[in-house]
Formats: C-alpha cells, sequence, structure tokens
C-alpha cells in the first residue's frame, strides 16, 4: 500500500497551468498508470486549475492550492481557490455551461476522465474541487 | 507555443506546436483572427497539430470558435496530424463530427 501527499501552491494565473500539470502527472507516476491515463489526469487537472482561474478570480488574482496524495492504489488531486465561488454546481457541471471560448466542457473532461469528482463551493470563499482515479490495470487486479 | 502560417490559394495553412491550453489559445486565436480579418479569400483553414501533444477544453473551443467563423462563409475545417494523446479530447468534443480529419497537408488540400 503505497502512501505519499505534496502540496503545491501557484498563482492563479495562466502562466502556471502547464506547472501544474506536469507536476500532477510525475506524482501520478508513481502508481502504474498507463500513458493514456496520465494524458487523462494532465486534461483533468488543467481544466481544474483553469476553472479556477476564470471563475474562481476572473480577472483579479489570488492563489490556488493543490493537494495530491496516494492512498493504496487511488490518486487523489484536489484543486482549491478561494475566490468567488460557484452560485449553482449543477448548472456549471451541465456540458452546455459556457464561458468564455471554453464551450463549458471542462467538467465534463474531468468527469469523463476521472472515476470520481466531488466539488464543493461557497459564495466568496472559494471552491474545491476534489477527483479520484486508480490504474485500471489496479481495479482489474482487485476483481 | 509556436505557430506558423502559409496561405495555398483560399487554404489557410496553420501550423502549431506545443500545449493547447488557457494559456497559450489567446496568442494563437488573436494571430488568426487578425490574418483572416487582413486577407480576403481565404475560404477553407488547415490545422496541423503534428506538434501539439496537449489540447485541453481551451484549445478545443479555439478549434470551435476558428471552425465557426470559416463554416460561416461556406469553407471547412481540415485537421491534420491529430496525435494519439490528444485524440480522446477531439472525441469526447464532438470535434471530430465537424472537423475532416487528414493524415498530412497534401492530403488536406486535394481534398479541397
Amino acid at each position: 500500500m503505497s502512501k505519499n501527499r505534496a502540496k503545491l501552491e501557484i498563482k492563479g494565473i495562466s502562466d502556471n497551468i502547464g506547472l501544474a500539470r506536469v507536476t500532477v502527472a510525475s506524482f501520478a507516476a508513481q502508481l502504474d498508470f498507463t500513458l493514456s491515463e496520465i494524458e487523462e489526469i494532465k486534461v483533468a487537472t488543467s481544466e481544474a486549475v483553469s476553472n479556477a482561474i476564470i471563475h474562481g478570480y476572473g480577472e483579479g488574482e489570488g492563489s490556488i492550492q493543490i493537494t495530491l496524495e496516494l492512498q493504496g492504489e487511488e490518486l487523489i488531486i484536489i484543486v482549491e481557490d478561494y475566490g468567488v465561488g460557484i452560485e449553482d454546481i449543477e448548472q456549471a457541471c451541465e456540458p452546455d455551461y459556457t464561458t468564455a471560448d471554453r464551450m463549458g466542457l471542462g467538467l465534463v473532461f474531468i468527469d469523463s476522465f476521472m472515476d470520481q469528482v466531488d466539488i464543493e463551493s461557497q459564495l466568496e470563499q472559494g471552491t474545491k474541487i476534489k477527483m479520484v482515479k486508480s490504474p485500471e490495470k489496479s481495479k482489474k487486479k482487485a476483481k | 507555443m509556436e505557430m506558423e502560417m502559409e496561405r495555398v490559394e483560399t487554404n489557410l495553412i496553420v501550423r502549431i506546436s506545443g500545449d493547447l491550453d488557457l494559456h497559450t489559445v489567446p496568442a494563437l486565436r488573436k494571430q488568426i483572427e487578425a490574418r483572416l480579418d487582413r486577407e480576403v479569400g481565404i475560404k477553407n483553414l488547415i490545422l496541423n497539430l503534428k506538434g501539439v501533444d496537449f489540447v485541453d477544453s481551451a484549445g478545443i473551443g479555439f478549434i470551435i470558435g476558428r471552425y465557426k467563423r470559416i463554416s460561416k462563409h461556406g469553407g471547412q475545417l481540415r485537421v491534420v496530424n491529430i496525435k494519439e494523446s490528444i485524440n480522446k479530447v477531439f472525441k469526447l468534443s464532438g470535434v471530430l463530427k465537424i472537423a475532416d480529419i487528414f493524415s498530412d497537408e497534401a492530403e488536406a488540400l486535394q481534398a479541397v
């Protein structure tokens, strides 16, 4: 049973999205993920961090905290901002929830690529997205 | 992120290298839109993604946005060299339904 934990705090600007996804991918590589699964984790991370930048801080600036955990065969990624929060999480999860040029696909990708997604948000407090994924290989072994 | 554009008759070929995300897309969009605004007679857009290893929803939004502009005037969007690593987001987003996919630029140009 592997256990590990890391934290990354970044300024909520788009320059740091690449850093966030490469860091998460590197951490995730401790488990037996395929390259395709690592790509999915990178997309989900990119979406969560982009959401925090756009919806959390808009034109303003703030920090984003990314917590990474390995619990057994599970990778847990928590992306947290301290911005304006999301008023209606259910609406934000709809595929046609459109902001700027991102076509509302961000949360659809997260939902498709991760095994489990939980979003908590409070107005003027911020948003926390928790994403969990296990390697397919380990799921097959467990069966 | 690097981009080069080449005009071949009524086609604008755009070759992109790097990641397509929230950070890189605004500059790409600006350059392509400026070229489309400036030049008369561009009908089709050929996006060569040979050097693109990563695309997220911002990148997909960028591609759909250019498709909307080109298709308004009867043009087509053709995408060349979609790597395996980015194919899944293309499938999931529905881009494969609106864009014609080719394995190289010559093939995409011949399809006119």
